[in-house]
């Protein structure tokens, strides 16, 4: 360091900026207040979506390759296997037509005991069908990426279901495609019930691809191979939803809580097409005392 | 603004602020890749921004490193501010060694590389283990070991235009 002369340092030969290390701070502190606005606040989806409009296109490009590979590979494929698949989707197609059928005649029973009960009738679902494109890189989180978003309707908040059960819900909206958080992230709550006692519980990923239901006591009555399905009680996913099969029951675990380990039924790791259903609205209690009175009436009715 | 190796006694031709910019853009392209969660893939955009941060410390820095953190974190979906804090940190500790790096060999300098590449990940385990993230096993960091054997063939790469010769040959490629 060249000694100041009566206070002042000697001019730069070379302008090069601020010094590396205030630029550090004042790079390190804005990376820090992102973080933080985006980790509590949520308010940094704007800029997210604004920034999109750079990525996207980056990420399509670089997309291309990949789709070029896969799309090769399944030109190559075998035919025979293709016939045996066209053959099982046909049988399972005349399989799902009586199911159809059945399912129309229950429904109009269903609205007409519901009204003989007074209690609310259930909303019609519409749903989406849609393409699982990729699973999102970061290592952190368990997330897909859907090919529909806001340009065909996509809400954040949808729940997200296969053929066989739950596999997520949508967490954020791009305009043309939507991410889906898989029940199997760490941060992903799911209010579910024990198929064969109604217990209800909260379900959350337990990381590598697993489910844990948590606050549960010990004595709970719960065995391994019971289904799993959804409560319906966040007014979000449609009561009944099949999610999981229990895998192991940890009964002397420290904390008074028993831990209950489960696997998903759906494919929630492996992609295929997924179907994304419009959120249902929160069930709100309702104000006058005599609708609460009724609808508490109907549900004592209903239970066994 | 070239510095010298203490193997090559070549004069190399200036780099093109272009070049540098668009190898990121590849870079960050190649990270890009929907390949999903295969945890043992280089992070290309790391590597390369080290690899001008110790080649090139006055034109590429933490400027370049914040603004591709937070493409890649959009890109990549996840925390807002994640990967730039990791970059920045990492451009800020490859320029500051950049004149000692620069002295080695392309073994020496991969032995420097991987503890800068480890630590950016550590950064960004940090900041996602503190915010509630799930762990994603030791294979994490398989990324940087194997960036760190691309290091030699990366630098072979992106120092090709510089040594093109002044005179042009019309038999040569570059």
């Amino acid at each position: 360091m060249v000694s100041p002369v009566a206070g002042h340092s000697p001019p730069p030969f070379f302008r090069r900026g601020p010094a590396p290390l205030v630029r550090l701070v004042v790079l390190v502190s804005a990376a820090l207040t992102l973080i933080v606005v985006d980790h509590r606040l949520n308010y940094l989806e704007l800029l997210r979506q604004g920034l999109s409009v750079v990525t996207t296109p980056l990420q399509v490009a670089a997309g291309m390759p990949v789709k070029g590979v896969r799309s090769a590979g399944e030109y190559f494929a075998d035919l025979a296997r293709l016939q045996a698949e066209n053959d099982e989707l046909r049988r399972e197609q005349v399989a799902l037509g009586t199911i159809r059928l059945r399912q129309e005649q229950l429904d109009l029973e269903n609205t007409r005991l519901r009204a003989l009960l007074d209690m609310r009738e259930r909303v019609q679902v519409n749903a989406q069908v849609a393409e699982v494109i990729y699973a999102v890189r970061d290592p952190f989180s368990r997330r897909v990426v859907v090919d529909k978003g806001l340009t065909q309707g996509i809400e954040p908040g949808s729940p997200v279901v296969d053929d066989i059960g739950v596999i997520g819900q949508v967490t954020r909206v791009y305009p043309l495609n939507a991410e889906v958080t898989l029940i199997s992230d760490k941060d992903q709550a799911l209010p579910v019930q024990i198929a064969r006692t109604g217990v209800r519980a909260v379900m959350f990923g337990a990381g590598s691809g697993t489910l844990e239901l948590r606050y549960l006591a010990t004595d709970v009555d719960l065995r391994e191979g019971d289904r799993i399905v959804t409560s319906g009680l966040d007014g979000v996913f449609a009561p009944g939803l099949p999610v999981a099969r229990v895998k192991s029951v940890d009964r002397d675990g420290s904390g008074g809580f028993v831990r209950i380990l489960c696997v998903p039924l759906a494919g929630v790791e492996s992609h295929s097409t997924v179907l994304i259903m419009a959120p249902g609205k929160p069930v709100l209690p309702a104000d006058d005392v005599a609708a609460t009175a009724g609808s508490a009436r109907a549900e004592k009715a209903i239970k066994p | 603004m070239n510095q010298p190796s203490f193997s090559s006694r070549r004069i190399l031709r200036p780099v093109r602020p272009w070049f540098i910019w668009l190898s990121m853009l590849v870079a960050l392209l190649l990270n890009l890749m929907p390949l999903g969660r295969t945890p043992m893939l280089p992070d290309w955009v790391a590597l390369v921004l080290c690899f001008w941060c110790v080649r090139e410390p006055l034109r590429a820095g933490m400027g370049a490193g914040f603004v591709f953190g937070l493409l890649m974190d959009i890109g990549y979906g996840s925390l807002m501010g994640q990967h730039a804090l990791a970059y920045v940190l990492l451009a800020y500790t490859a320029g500051t060694f950049s004149r000692r790096i620069l002295w080695f060999g392309p073994l020496q300098q991969s032995l420097h590389v991987l503890p800068m590449l480890v630590g950016t990940q550590l950064v960004m385990l940090f900041v996602r283990l503190s915010t509630d993230a799930e762990f994603p096993g030791l294979g994490y960091f398989a990324g940087s070991v194997i960036a760190t054997l691309l290091w030699y063939p990366i630098s072979f790469v992106l120092l090709l235009p510089q040594y093109r010769p002044e005179d042009k040959d019309e038999n040569r490629p570059i």
